[in-house]
């Protein structure tokens, strides 16, 4: 077996954009592609290859490199992330009386859409949607909404005398926000009530916006509702999906091939967003070696690459004939930049575990399936 | 669902418990209906060459599925279709060399695929806490 040099993976790694095309966009490393070479899986090989680097991480937002990976692979997670992590959202709304403005069937869209939070242990405990039948404590969360809105004691004072026009401060209720759910327990359901009660936490199920804006009404409007939350996955209803936003992109990779000097270096700086490309100062060292590009040019600014993450490959600085020959614009196949912004179930970076676990457990069901069908 | 709004209290009685794969995978959603299997061998399949049905899946296993069972040197051929958009089947094709049985290499590239996962998840919590800890010292 022949092993290729660095180089030449570097080649084979990398993705060219140029004016109008892009080149070397799949990947290669299968077996049979490069006669002498191992490309077959081997699980050491990997783990000594894989690399994560973190860049953000906020409770809620992360960002991360993960190196190594294969594009099917990086596309699987991503695509669970999305749509087969669960969380809970309303299914169902019975609605008692609702007299505001909004409409009954917008009012239950809205609703669906509202994310909530809840215990982790109760979370994992709850089983999912239930298919038929009645809901029952180990599959529905219930949340009810009951608001009346109405005058102020003072308000109608506030209106004639103050000249008051803010309905918050004229009504109460004027705004139905996404706190005024109340959870009500069930049977088996009140140990999790208890336990987050414990831990000083008022509810284990709570809206991870409290102030999010569901309905206004005047006074005399009414909404009483009752709603079941249920377990399921981003692939059948998108209010299921734990995540705002999951996506990659492949690391940028800027080669300035032939030295770029003076004027045409800041002009070539300006072809990218800021921080992409700094200026240098040509050192007397280099400027005095006779075969160096430098030669001569010492004091002037050279263009260097400062932070390459940062360039979404506009491919600017190829429109420009100085740059064309000097420039080699790209990007590293198997480089993925993930960023996951949650929509609070999980952290963003949990969210990333799960999605790991359920393409585990997809492997896992498929193998068992196949002993079931030889039966 | 419910007919009516019905409190969820009827806890002993438990009407809709998953049998079968919906059970022992029960982290997962319950995708299986009555008697459906999962995967099935289509007609046509030899020894060393076979296509699959599975049921409920789609790109997101059938993509990563292809990608690791073409790493199996023994593999000649290995390739996924979703025959109808609106049909929720995805069909593996293994076409693999000598007498090598096309069902191996699927249950190895499944292996594969779960072990993969497994280092995935370690080498990122790893590097979570190695981050972690530079950012509290």
């Amino acid at each position: 077996m022949t092993q290729p040099s660095e180089a030449e993976l570097a080649k084979r790694r990398f993705v060219e954009f140029t004016a109008e095309t892009i080149k070397n966009t799949s990947a290669t490393d299968y077996p049979g592609v490069y006669p002498g070479e191992d490309h077959s899986w081997n699980i050491d090989k990997f783990r000594d290859s894989f690399q994560v680097e973190f860049h953000e991480t906020k409770a809620f937002v992360s960002s991360f490199s993960l190196i190594g990976l294969s594009a099917p692979i990086a596309n699987a997670f991503r695509r669970i992330l999305i749509a087969e992590v669960p969380t809970i959202a309303i299914e169902d709304v019975y609605i008692s009386n609702n007299t505001s403005v909004i409409q009954d069937e917008v009012l239950a869209q809205r609703m669906g859409l509202i994310p909530f939070k809840i215990d982790d242990d109760l979370f994992k405990w709850l089983k999912w949607a239930p298919a038929k039948g009645q809901p029952r404590d180990y599959n529905t969360i219930q949340l009810d909404l009951e608001v009346n809105c109405e005058w102020f004691e003072d308000g109608k004072d506030k209106y004639k005398k103050a000249g008051e026009r803010d309905p918050r401060k004229l009504y109460k209720n004027a705004h139905v926000y996404a706190r005024d759910f109340v959870f009500k327990p069930v049977n088996r359901q009140m140990p999790f009530v208890n336990a987050s009660n414990d831990r000083g936490i008022p509810s284990p199920v709570f809206p991870m916006h409290p102030e999010l804006l569901i309905a206004k009404l005047r006074p005399g409007q009414v909404i009483k509702i009752k709603t079941h939350a249920v377990k399921g996955i981003g692939a059948d209803h998108a209010k299921f999906s734990p995540c705002a936003t999951a996506s990659y992109r492949l690391m940028p990779k800027i080669d300035i091939i032939k030295p770029i000097i003076g004027a045409d270096a800041s002009k070539f700086a300006r072809c990218f967003p800021e921080g992409v490309i700094s200026l240098k100062p040509v050192t007397e060292e280099q400027a005095e070696d006779e075969n160096s590009p430098y030669a001569g040019h010492e004091g002037e600014k050279y263009a260097v690459v400062a932070d390459a993450m940062k360039d979404p490959v506009t491919r600017e600085c190829l429109r420009h004939p100085e740059f064309t020959d000097k420039v080699r614009l790209g990007r590293i196949q198997d480089h993925f930049i993930f960023k996951i912004e949650s929509t609070g179930q999980f952290t963003s970076n949990d969210l990333f575990v799960e999605a790991a676990k359920v393409l585990k457990l997809k492997c896992l069901r498929a193998k068992r399936a196949i002993q079931l069908m030889n039966k | 669902m419910a007919e009516d709004g019905q409190d969820p209290s009827l806890a002993d009685q438990e009407d809709d418990e998953p049998k079968g794969l919906n059970e022992e995978f029960s982290e997962l959603p319950p995708v299986l209906k009555g008697d459906e299997k999962l995967i099935e061998l289509l007609p046509g399949a030899t020894d060393n060459a076979a296509s699959f049905l599975f049921r409920y899946e789609d790109h997101t296993l059938g993509n990563a599925l292809r990608h690791i069972i073409m790493k199996n040197p023994q593999v000649e051929f290995c390739g996924y279709s979703i025959p109808h958009p609106a049909e929720a089947k995805m069909h593996i094709r293994i076409q693999t060399y000598d007498d090598v049985s096309a069902q191996e290499v699927l249950e190895k590239g499944l292996d594969d695929l779960a072990d993969l996962c497994d280092v995935v998840v370690e080498k990122f919590n790893e590097a979570r806490n190695e981050s972690d800890s530079q950012m509290t010292a």
